[in-house]
């Protein structure tokens, strides 16, 4: 009797996905989490032969990581995968190794600017601006947003991954992940370039000169209304591509962060910063 | 604090640290665990604007590859528990934000090491068939992850409010507090700089100016840049495509797209 992988054991794998991340370890990282993640799948396929049911298990706790929601997708292939070769097929521990080592790198070069490079920062920087007024809009829009693209992004990862198997494989590889990397990029840099400007607050009211013009009014120019009328926020964006130099050396964030907070404090104390 | 609050309290903490590590739902973020604190506390305002806040700070901290950010769990938590039930400042609370989210990230990287235990019970499992086994070792690296949180939550919300810690808290001097709060207002670049570097994507770089001059000289607003970048990120995808179509073309099919993205995660 051929043996079928059914849609509520596809369900039982995204639930668990939601917990891939749950005993991440610096030796294998999210490897028990992909193990637990297609138990469901494993139990069912192999459960007319222990020995091949054990060694299935301990095959997919081998290293993992890649970006969690993008696992997904691995997680579907593997589990058609397994199903090939619960039902004879010549499929061996290399050729599913293989298509999982093959799949982490590219899926975290396109889930990470997707993810972590765009979609967070974007929505956080639009919940974060509406909650400094104190409404419960801004972390609601963060979370819901988020999560409803996220669930989406898991769901379909499963069920895509299922259903297209291997062939998925050299989808990854080819051009269309490479749009949908750099365009989101695009779109990241953007928001980001947009941020640095509106996002940031830097005022220097140091008086540089002062005057009674023609009419008879008070003329006075500080740091910041001359760095307005050439290019205003100039500074963030400065400061910004100094903390990129200082990270690219290796500088601990947590340190940068410190040194800013030094800055502000001494800018406020000696009247630079207000 | 109410008994009640007291275990919503550490119940919403070990749900931050179990974010902290899974980083799906994002209850680990400052926006949502200081709201949900205030929202325990009583006093969801405070905590929304200090979410909010720290969120800023806390906009490029990101777990990617190996790599790991500063701990926004215990940050956020502790530092919401202080200023709301201290009465203290917002300033008051990014003071503490900082070094609460450095001692976090040393917690996260013991217990991280503390789980590569599980994996080796793990692989004994397997070798036993004992699939329930390996679930028992995932939920226990989940755990001890939420305990990581809510046991320094627990600490401090036995102790804020009390006349000690208050006097310790108005003892920060106020050039320090607004300090801060004048740092709090370009902190964010540090985020902005993590999430640049992360994309690692030189030749892209004119559109952040693009969208930096915008900024400067328009009123557009965020949605309105989301939909300026979708434009250019189509008309991006448009040259990217007739450039690899020519290449394809010229020679048969030797270019393999994603070789020059950086895997990241692999580092």
């Amino acid at each position: 009797m051929e043996k079928k992988l059914s849609k509520g054991d596809l369900v039982s794998i995204f639930i668990r996905s939601n917990f891939l991340l749950g005993s991440f370890n610096f030796e294998r990282m999210q490897a028990i989490g992909f193990c637990v993640s297609l138990i469901p799948a494993l139990k069912k396929l192999y459960k007319d032969d222990p020995e091949e049911y054990k060694r299935s298990l301990k095959r997919h706790l081998e290293f993992f990581n890649t970006q969690p929601f993008l696992a997904t997708p691995i997680m579907g292939i593997i589990a058609a995968m397994e199903e090939k070769k619960a039902n004879g097929a010549e499929i061996g521990e290399d050729t599913l190794s293989g298509v999982k080592v093959g799949l982490i790198g590219p899926l975290a070069g396109v889930g990470d600017p997707i993810f972590w490079g765009t979609l967070r920062p974007v929505l956080a920087a639009l919940g974060a601006g509406i909650a400094l007024t104190g409404s419960i809009v801004g972390p609601l829009i963060f979370f819901v947003a988020f999560n409803v693209i996220r669930l989406l992004t898991n769901w379909y990862g499963v069920m895509y991954g299922y259903d297209k198997g291997t062939e998925l494989v050299n989808e990854v590889g080819g051009n269309r992940m490479r749009y949908l990397t750099e365009g989101s990029s695009v779109l990241g840099l953007l928001v980001m370039g947009a941020l640095v400007a509106k996002w940031t607050t830097v005022n220097m009211p140091m008086v540089l000169s002062s005057y009674t013009n023609s009419q008879g009014e008070q003329v006075v120019t500080t740091v910041q209304s001359l760095l307005d009328s050439l290019m205003p926020g100039i500074v963030p964006m400065l400061m910004t591509f100094a903390c990129m130099w200082l990270l690219k050396k290796g500088v601990n964030p947590l340190v940068i962060i410190l040194g800013l907070f030094a800055l502000g404090i001494v800018g406020y104390a000696i009247g630079l910063f207000a | 604090m109410t008994t009640i609050q007291f275990i919503l309290l550490i119940v919403v903490a070990a749900v931050a640290g179990m974010g902290s590590v899974l980083d799906e739902c994002q209850f680990h973020r400052p926006l949502v665990a200081c709201t949900l604190v205030g929202l325990v506390l009583g006093d969801i305002t405070t905590g929304i604007i200090l979410g909010g806040t720290l969120e800023m700070l806390a906009l490029g901290w990101m777990n990617v590859g190996a790599a790991m950010a500063p701990d926004a769990a215990l940050a956020s938590v502790v530092s919401a528990i202080l200023v709301i039930v201290g009465h203290q400042s917002i300033g008051a609370g990014i003071a503490l934000a900082v070094p609460l989210a450095a001692a976090g990230q040393v917690l996260t990287i013991f217990v991280r090491t503390i789980t590569v235990f599980f994996q080796h019970l793990a692989d004994k499992f397997a070798l036993e068939g004992n699939a329930f086994g390996i679930e028992m070792c995932h939920i226990g690296g989940l755990l001890l992850q939420g305990i990581r949180v809510a046991v320094p939550a627990a600490i401090v919300a036995a102790v804020a409010g009390t006349d000690t810690v208050n006097a310790m808290l108005a003892s920060i001097p106020e050039v320090i507090t607004r300090g801060l709060q004048v740092s709090g207002g370009f902190i964010v670049v540090v985020g902005y700089a993590m999430v640049i570097n992360m994309m690692n994507a030189k030749s892209l770089m004119p559109y952040f100016f693009l969208g930096f001059l915008i900024a400067v000289f328009t009123n557009v607003n965020l949605i309105g840049f989301g939909a300026i970048g979708l434009i250019c990120a189509y008309f991006h995808i448009r040259g990217l495509q007739r450039e690899l179509n020519a290449a394809a073309a010229g020679s048969t099919g030797s270019g393999d797209g994603l070789d020059d993205i950086d895997d990241s995660e692999l580092m």
